[in-house]
């Protein structure tokens, strides 16, 4: 019988992928199971095991998952968009944000010309919906009030200029 | 050699060759950027990167792991990500305001018609 070293029975997804033996405080265990390979596969690939390996000691333990499950989708997303990773998905959703505010903005507009109106008076009784500043401001069109925003994250071609981090 | 080293290079003290990948989006004036590059993604993963990419699409790339790398540096535990969570809820608070604001919209229309 030919003399094999003894091989983890227990691998995690890390050891397995860079194989190597998978020790009981290996650091990356906890979070990349052996039945999850391909997580670990996306986060080596774009991050490297080491820089990894690196950010997950200098978070404190409990933290750990989400950092890792965060590098995660970092690393998914670079992988589906090369050139623009996350930075895409924070494009796009800065714009839906601007465009919901100019939409807020209108609607308030045209809710405090109703309030003005002197044909309702008195007797308009308003339901108490909660409080907002009071915004004013532009002509009223109902065709730039939109209430559905799908919150893609395939999207291109974006102006780093608005990227307000750092 | 030394003088017209990219950032890169004078990093990893390495001869900067003219056909050198990472020099275009590293100077040398800017030695930080290529350092937050390198500490979360590595040199080799963003020469990987950037040599997969046409030409004209590496100064964007090259700009957007820049972006992620600074989150990260200064958020270890969610990076950007922090930012599209606090996105999300932003935008999802604002809808609702819109919702209800569509709503008392509504309310003032039906009693200026039915009064």
């Amino acid at each position: 019988m030919r003399g094999q070293e003894p091989r983890s029975t227990s691998s995690c997804a890390a050891c397995k992928l860079l194989k190597r033996r998978c020790t009981p405080n290996c650091i990356f265990a906890p979070h990349f199971r052996s039945d999850e390979p391909k997580k670990f596969a996306k986060v080596h690939k774009v991050f490297g095991a080491s820089n990894v390996s690196k950010i997950l000691v200098e978070v404190p333990q409990e933290q750990r998952e989400d950092a890792v499950n965060s590098l995660a989708y970092e690393a998914e997303a670079r992988l589906r968009d090369p050139v623009y990773g996350c930075i895409g998905a924070i494009a796009l959703l800065q714009r839906k944000m601007i465009q919901l505010q100019h939409d807020l903005a209108l609607a308030r507009a045209c809710l405090a010309r109703y309030a003005a109106t002197p044909s309702i008076g008195d007797r308009v009784i308003m339901e108490p919906f909660g409080d907002f500043p009071d915004v004013c401001g532009g002509s009223i069109d109902s065709s730039s009030l939109n209430l559905s925003y799908e919150l893609s994250q395939e999207a291109h071609m974006y102006d780093f200029s608005q990227i307000p981090y750092v | 050699m030394g003088s017209g080293r990219c950032a890169a290079c004078r990093y990893l003290r390495r001869k900067c060759t003219d056909d050198c990948i990472l020099s275009p989006y590293f100077p040398s004036n800017n030695p930080q950027r290529f350092v937050s590059v390198h500490r979360i993604y590595g040199a080799s993963n963003v020469s990987k990167l950037l040599q997969r990419l046409p030409t004209h699409l590496r100064a964007e790339a090259a700009d957007s792991l820049y972006y992620e790398a600074q989150c990260r540096l200064e958020d270890r535990v969610y990076g950007c990500v922090g930012l599209i969570f606090l996105l999300q809820q932003q935008i999802h608070a604002a809808e609702s305001q819109l919702i209800k604001t569509q709503a008392e919209i509504a309310v003032m229309k039906s009693q200026v018609q039915h009064p």
